[in-house]
């Protein structure tokens, strides 16, 4: 079974569709007598909408309809709403504006929604949004999260005076008070995590569709998490019941958190589709995707890490301020909050650790978890802190890191900021990663880049995450408005075909491979026999979908936990056909056997046994077809070293990252190649938030300057060396799989590990990300004038 | 985009017919900048006229010890001559730092100069190469050809035929991709031609133009130390997210040195 089971680097069942071009995305979807909706979008970062005229837009050629915020409100159409409670200092929940999906009177980013044409063809709708006439007072804009709570900053929602979501805080102020005073050495370290727009390969896109002969919505989604969408569209925004609407999110082209939420565009074709009785169509120009699309991370942050004198972390007190953009997304509460604060502690033992975060609005884009999500940001701070303490205590950075790491006997280590981690070996792979990257040899590839003009630096970082989000009890008592189980269902056919169900989506992860090598390995099914469904919640049962590396931990136990359903039934029907006692049965990977003895049945005849039971156990059901549902008891907690190298060019500034190794411990892998696919777009991600990427808005117009690849840098396969990957297999001991997740950890750790490779070469204490050309030679020019 | 209309036109004279009947017509060459605008509806002319029937616009002929470069011969084209890469190797290195492979298997040498965008890489080599820009007209020196943002010479009746390129004695070009955009920062080609030295610096500026203080430098000693020290004032220069000009000033003397040293 080993070739195709779990362990096996199996190549991907989805890549010959999506390589040949034949895979379904929503765009490729067109319906019977659908219209298209082009969507008019605010010009200002603010302005009160005093008046629309859409008269002579109305009588275009081939205008179906044109609606606004009026008619959202005529058809108490709800609020796109947030679905995560953030309690603040004194209890109360976070501010919640309206977000309503097309703007009532005022519009608060430029790419808000001012009003949706819907035309026969795409163009028309476009030529008659140019006639709609909007008059526009406009307001002042605010776009820094470190000045929207300034006094005179201008105002975004009545509701959250001084621009103020929630001031949240975490952990033992009064402890960690102490340890500062009984500290023998403080780091202090201002940084701010740079805004990104996450840029997925696939535009978001929707159709919206409506059948009045059994009154229910299909709605063809770019979703990451196709039954949520549903819950949202019907229960708080459109007020339809559950049975009647289908999402469907087929081939879906990359997320990276973008596509989780409920956005204006699919909710306003939803909701169109019966108003104009045909199906309406959006696909977002890449210009639409700059603007709308949830943007990522954006936090600035003061931190302070006490030592003793031989570097031991006593305490850690942060202040961070999140930008929550103009309205709040679907999780944008959690990402600043529980997603990041809870991981600050990082690998290590310090003791007393106190965070306070004020979640802000600001006239831009709603910002919402991107890969990573939290994570990043945590990890980047602590881990350029730790360096930067390492540096000021003139420890080597590996050591400092050893001294404080969490020992493997101290597992599981509960820390001072709610987590519990259940599992790792940290010491381990900073070793590895250490002689992966021949740590020691950097001297002499120093001195060597020096003799070429070149600046070499190299840096660290140990992450750990927190995956697989989450007990759906926990997740609850902090606020979440779901539960984060995952569901699972195997369906055997009668010729022993296996159709696997799975309520997480893949778009990009390789799901279709990897759940199939689980179903493949634990039921001995060859894999070509198998065929992942997910992202339609008619043929699939109610699940979570992916986002926060869960999809294996969360999704893969559910399936794993229905093959066991399956197990037990084929010993039943084997026990039957074998003439044996039920206990008597032992399976190993589809072979039912009874002890002892080379009497056996495959899973092949027990499928078949089972679907034309002539000769079948008395009162046993029929069929082979289970479904689980499966709540993990903790989250799972993968961690590892990444270790950069990077040369400098003094002359232009131009950083090439010349040396990368990684070394990551996800637990048990299902498949090698899948994951170090994960961990290779993941690097590209982090490296590209620390030297390319960054969302610039115009700090008086709000207008967003990097709003095309113009301007807007992403990192290219040119620009990244080839990885020295490594892994650790400490096993997640709470999920039968043994799996922690892999899909976010390259963009988590990436970042400070390139950024301390910068600073090192450069010799300064801190930059701000982007590491771009031209800023490390403004710092070049700001060294050499001080060693002047 | 909005609705135009598009005449594919079969000679020189049916294009200039098509481009005087028209309202606001413009020549299509590779459509690089010109359809991405017009989908954009950051222009809406009214008439597109199509270059890509011309097969006269087309191609590369030696002339005058030089090379002739036809109008509407694609950067790609243009890169993988053999001709041009023995006869003048830079001309091909830079057209193949142009854009990606579809980019330049797509876009024109005549479209790329008319355009004249201030960081396309092409007005360096005609300038510093000292070409002659050939119409249906007349033959434009390339100095008097590049004369600000997006403007040429080219009057509104005036089809870019060719570019004539002279055989430098030597010459390099060193291109600084702005990160984001990939066309040039700044980029400097520094040569030796029959009429001395000269050095164009494109993207750094409003239009490309001609370092008279490096090129007098360099005529008396045609080393990098030369033009490394010549300060470049930053006023005037571009501004943006990828560069402030005080940088792109410093790298103007930077990549001079580094054409410098490659010429060899
Ligand atoms: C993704 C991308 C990356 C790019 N990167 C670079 C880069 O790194 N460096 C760089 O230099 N350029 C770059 N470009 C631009 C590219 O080189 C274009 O090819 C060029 O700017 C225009 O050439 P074209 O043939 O496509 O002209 P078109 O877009 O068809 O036309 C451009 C303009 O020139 C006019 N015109 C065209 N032909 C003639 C003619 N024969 N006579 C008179 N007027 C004419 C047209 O009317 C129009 O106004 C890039 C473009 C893209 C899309």
């Amino acid at each position: 079974m080993a070739d195709t089971g779990i362990g096996a680097s199996v190549r991907r069942k989805e890549d010959f569709r999506f390589l040949t071009g034949r895979g379904t995305y929503t765009d490729d979807i067109n319906r019977p007598n659908q219209a298209h909706a082009y969507f008019l979008r605010s010009p200002h970062a603010h302005a009160k909408i005093k008046s629309i005229d859409v008269a002579a837009a109305k009588k275009a050629p081939g205008v179906v309809s044109i609606l606004t915020g009026a008619d959202i409100v005529a058809d108490k159409v709800g609020s796109l709403i947030c679905g995560w409670v953030v309690k603040d200092k004194q209890g109360n929940p976070h501010k919640a504006p309206a977000h309503p999906p097309l703007a009532k009177d005022t519009v608060r980013y430029v790419g808000d929604h001012v009003a949706v044409v819907i035309a026969e063809t795409l163009p028309q709708a476009r030529d008659a949004a140019e006639l709609i006439k909007v008059d526009y007072q406009v307001l002042p804009a605010v776009v820094d999260p470190a000045r929207a709570l300034d006094p005179g900053a201008a105002q975004v929602h009545a509701e959250a005076p001084k621009n103020l979501c929630y001031d949240w805080e975490i952990g033992d102020k009064a402890a960690t008070e102490a340890a500062f005073k009984s500290a023998h050495h403080v780091t202090k370290l201002d940084l701010i995590n740079n805004r990104l727009i996450p840029n997925a390969m696939e535009p978001r896109a929707a159709i919206g569709e409506y059948d009045p002969a059994y009154e229910s919505y299909t709605c063809y989604s770019t979703s990451q998490n196709p039954h949520v969408l549903r819950l949202i569209l019907c229960a708080f925004v459109l007020g339809v019941p559950e049975h009647k609407m289908r999402v469907v999110a087929p081939d879906v082209g990359g997320g990276f958190g973008s596509k989780i939420y409920c956005y204006a565009e699919e909710t306003v074709c939803t909701w169109a589709a019966r108003k104009v009785g045909r199906p309406v169509k959006w696909t977002a120009e890449r210009g639409e995707s700059f603007l709308s699309d949830a943007h990522g991370r954006d936090h600035v942050t003061h931190a302070e890490l006490a030592m003793d004198k031989d570097g031991k972390f006593l305490g850690l007190k942060v202040d961070t301020i999140a930008n929550m953009g103009s309205y709040l997304s679907t999780f944008a509460t959690c990402v600043p909050t529980y997603l990041y604060a809870t991981l600050l502690a990082g690998q290590y033992t310090t003791p007393a650790i106190y965070c306070e975060v004020k979640a802000v609005f600001t006239t831009t884009a709603p910002v919402d978890a991107y890969r990573g999500a939290g994570r990043p940001e945590a990890a980047y701070l602590i881990e350029r802190l730790v360096e930067t303490a390492a540096r000021e205590l003139k420890i080597d950075p590996a050591e400092l890191r050893r001294r404080n790491f969490i020992k493997p006997h101290q597992f599981p280590y509960q820390t001072p900021v709610a987590l519990q981690y259940d599992s790792g070996n940290y010491e381990r792979t900073l070793d590895e990663a250490l002689k992966l990257i021949d740590y020691k040899g950097f001297p002499a590839r120093k001195a060597e880049s020096a003799k070429r003009g070149k600046l070499r630096g190299i840096g660290l970082s140990a992450y750990v995450e927190a995956c697989g989000i989450a007990p759906s009890a926990v997740v609850g008592s902090l606020g979440a408005g779901v539960g984060l189980w995952e569901s699972g269902h195997i369906r055997f056919d009668p010729t022993g075909s296996v159709r696997i169900f799975t309520g997480s989506h893949s778009h990009g992860q390789g799901h279709e491979t990897t759940n199939a090598q689980i179903v493949s390995d634990l039921l001995g099914v060859p894999i070509d026999k198998i065929e992942v469904v997910h992202g339609d919640t008619d043929r699939v049962p109610f699940g979570m979908g992916t986002y926060g590396s869960r999809s294996a931990a969360v999704g893969g136990s559910a399936i794993f936990k229905a093959a066991d359903k399956i197990i037990a039934k084929g010993k039943k029907i084997a026990a039957h056909l074998l003439e044996a006692a039920e206990q008597d049965i032992e399976h190993a990977h589809g072979v039912f056997k009874v002890k002892g003895t080379d009497k056996q049945k495959t899973i092949g005849e027990i499928a078949f046994a089972a679907y034309v039971p002539h000769n079948y156990p008395a009162g046993l059901e029929p069929g082979l077809d289970e479904t689980a549902f499966y709540d993990p008891a903790n989250f799972t907690y993968p961690a590892g070293v990444h270790i950069g190298e990077v040369e400098i060019d003094r002359d232009t500034g131009v950083v090439t990252v010349v040396n990368w190794a990684a070394v990551d411990d996800f637990g048990t892998v299902i498949n090698p190649m899948v994951v170090e696919g994960q961990v290779h777009g993941g690097i590209a991600q982090g490296i590209g938030q620390a030297l390319l990427e960054n969302a610039v808005y115009d700090k008086e117009t709000g207008q967003l300057l990097t709003g095309s690849f113009m301007d807007y840098c992403m990192p290219r396969a040119d620009d990244l060396p080839s990885f020295k990957i490594g892994m650790t297999h400490t096993p997640c001991p709470h999920n039968p799989l043994g799996v922690k997740g892999c899909g976010e950890a390259g963009a988590i750790a990436a970042p400070p590990a390139l950024m301390n490779a910068v600073t090192d070469a450069l010799g300064v204490r801190h930059m701000e990300m982007p590491a771009s050309p031209a800023r490390v030679w403004q710092v070049l020019q700001k060294t050499a004038k001080a060693a002047e | 985009m909005h609705d135009f209309h598009y005449h594919r036109a079969s000679s020189l004279a049916d294009a200039l017919k098509a481009l005087a009947a028209a309202k606001d017509g413009r020549l299509l060459a590779g459509g690089m900048t010109l359809l991405p605008t017009v989908k954009q509806r950051l222009a809406s002319p009214s008439d597109l006229v199509d270059l890509a029937g011309l097969t006269e616009l087309r191609g590369i002929r030696a002339e005058n010890g030089g090379l002739g470069v036809g109008a509407m011969t694609t950067h790609a084209e243009v890169a993988h001559s053999p001709d041009v890469r023995k006869t003048i190797p830079v001309l091909a290195a830079l057209a193949e730092s142009i854009g990606d492979p579809q980019v330049r298997n797509r876009g024109t040498i005549g479209g790329s100069i008319a355009n004249n965008d201030p960081a396309a890489d092409y007005p360096a080599a005609v300038l510093g190469l000292d070409a002659t820009v050939v119409t249906n007209k007349r033959k434009i020196k390339a100095d008097d050809f590049f004369k600000g943002l997006f403007e040429t010479a080219l009057g509104e009746d005036e089809i870019v035929t060719a570019v004539h390129f002279p055989r430098p004695e030597k010459a390099a070009y060193v291109k600084f991709p702005s990160p984001a955009s990939r066309y040039a920062l700044v980029g400097v080609l520094v040569a030796k031609t029959a009429g001395g030295v000269r050095v164009a610096v494109t993207g750094a500026g409003a239009c490309v133009f001609r370092v008279k203080e490096m090129e007098e430098a360099l005529a008396k000693s045609f080393t990098a130390d030369a033009v490394k020290g010549i300060k470049i004032p930053s006023k005037g220069l571009n501004s943006d997210l990828h560069g402030g000009a005080d940088y792109r000033a410093h790298l103007i003397s930077v990549l001079a040195g580094r054409a410098v040293t490659a010429c060899g």
